[in-house]
């Protein structure tokens, strides 16, 4: 009987995915339900991404840091990504996660284009389908375990907003992911406004690495600023920023407190 | 061949289980609703603050949304549960007008409020919600909801993080009958529309003070016979 051995073939198969570990459907007569289990820990990671509008368009910062626990493992991993004319998406959080995401966009900026109608996505629609890829990641219990920072101009209108692995997302003026939320955002706060030129914007964000890189254990002096305006997309090289270590309290650091370290 | 070995062609009884996610699929994004029920008006009312844990997101985030033109939710809870509600009732709102050519009234966009969080019984939204409107006699109609669906009309209410701050003002405040006593006397407060909307300023004030994830601003909707409008009060930031 065809459909018997078809049937046979198709057990081994489920068999043999069991075997390798990889997430099973689990029907079956003979082998007992164990439970579906997803990743719950990410591997190469990279921090925080940081963002702001300014008057011609919005910057985004990232520095190319990909982590492996406490190895920076990859020192030249591109964080932020253009996509489609207007947008720039940029990623904390597990960098394959990372690359699936760029795929699955990829797919829906091909998707769109051969639409052929002169519609093109802009920030926002990009910001709602993220959103909703994400959230039903995550109502799978198997989220994509990355915190989104999506920026971009379309017809004169500034939009910058982010999405977490849990769907949570929202827009504002400055954002910031990981530990750029507790060292970057209150800089921000403090210092951002409304007319900020690209010059000012860029130290704002320059400002506000420097601290990430002294503080946060994975951060590294190589990073990359994105510039979007109504003309397109522009990621910088990779560059370094000026650090000072030469602090006296830094050079003598037990002076009136022997003993200490 | 043996006819015994028949897998695959009928799916077992066995049910598949996720084993204990360590991570956890909610968060609490904090934050406190508030509505009123008027003799011709509804005020609902929320703070804009979106946290997370011990950390501000944003200081700038809607907690309110309009779903039919005589409704208005307000909900406090894990924001991308929220979002995901207000779609699907903007959704099946819209299924509605289409099918039966007029927007739905506050009572039954309460009652599919109820209906939508039960179907998600056993993974729920985390959303806890006021809704607020007027119901077919003009008069305000307060409902609010834990967060699987149960729920009861009110005279006013408040859910989320400052609830507890806010509640015991308003019963002493709004001069409503009390539900208790016999006949039943109907629940909206005999304030004015003005000293219902000083009272709910106030309330956010007290609540920002002590309450940590409430503050920055309170946003204020007033429904009345004449239709919908806003007001935004700026709270403390800390």
């Amino acid at each position: 009987m065809r459909w018997e051995e078809e049937g046979m073939k198709q057990n081994a198969f489920i068999m043999g995915n069991k075997l390798m570990g990889s997430s099973p459907h689990v029907f079956s007569l003979i082998m007992p339900s164990i439970p579906i289990t997803h990743t719950q820990t990410p591997y190469v990671t990279g921090t925080s991404v940081l963002g702001i509008k300014y008057k011609d368009g919005v910057l985004i910062a990232a520095d190319t840091a990909g982590s492996y626990g406490s190895t920076t493992r990859y020192k030249s991993v591109e964080r932020l990504r253009p996509i489609g004319q207007n947008t720039l998406v940029g990623a904390t959080g597990e960098m394959s996660d990372f690359q699936t995401i760029l795929q699955i966009l990829d797919r829906l900026i091909i998707t769109n284009a051969m639409f052929d109608d002169d519609n093109t996505l802009g920030p926002p629609d990009i910001h709602s389908y993220l959103n909703r890829v994400m959230y039903n990641q995550r109502n799978k219990l198997d989220p994509f375990w990355n915190t989104l920072v999506l920026g971009g101009v379309k017809n004169g209108v500034k939009y910058l907003g982010n999405v977490t692995m849990l769907g949570l997302h929202y827009v504002d003026d400055h954002v910031a992911t990981g530990f750029g939320i507790h060292l970057a955002q209150p800089i921000f706060r403090n210092e951002w406004n409304e007319d900020m030129t690209l010059e000012q914007g860029t130290k704002l964000l320059e400002k506000c690495m420097l601290v990430l890189f002294y503080r946060d254990r994975s951060a590294i002096n190589k990073m990359q600023i994105a510039n979007i305006t109504e003309d397109g997309v522009k990621i910088s090289e990779p560059y370094a920023l000026q650090t000072k270590w030469d602090y006296e309290a830094f050079s003598n650091p037990t002076v009136g407190n022997e003993g200490s370290w | 061949m043996s006819m015994v070995f028949a897998p695959c062609l009928t799916e077992t009884a066995a049910p598949t289980t996720h084993a204990e996610p360590a991570w956890s699929p909610y968060d609490n994004n904090g934050g406190t609703c508030v509505a009123i029920a008027g003799e011709d008006y509804c005020v609902i009312a929320a703070d804009t603050r979106m946290s997370t844990g011990f950390s501000i997101l944003t200081r700038n985030y809607s907690k309110i949304h309009q779903i039919t033109e005589k409704s208005v939710l307000a909900s406090s809870g894990f924001q991308a549960d929220i979002r995901a509600l207000q779609k699907n009732l903007d959704a099946r709102h819209q299924i509605y007008q289409h099918q039966h050519n007029k927007q739905m009234s506050c009572p039954a966009m309460a009652q599919l409020l109820s209906n939508t969080l039960y179907y998600k019984r056993f993974f729920p939204y985390y959303a806890f919600n006021v809704l607020g409107g007027l119901d077919n006699e003009g008069r305000g109609c307060v409902y609010s909801y834990d967060a699987v669906g149960s729920y009861e009309r009110s005279g006013y209410s408040s859910q989320g993080t400052g609830m507890q701050l806010i509640m015991p003002v308003l019963d002493n405040q709004l001069k409503s009958a009390s539900p208790l006593v016999l006949p039943l006397q109907k629940s909206t407060t005999p304030l004015s529309e003005f000293e219902a909307v000083d009272l709910v300023k106030d309330t956010f004030a007290s609540a920002a003070e002590r309450d940590i994830y409430t503050g920055d601003a309170v946003e204020i909707v007033i429904i009345n016979r004449e239709g919908v409008r806003r007001e935004l009060m700026d709270l403390k930031r800390d």
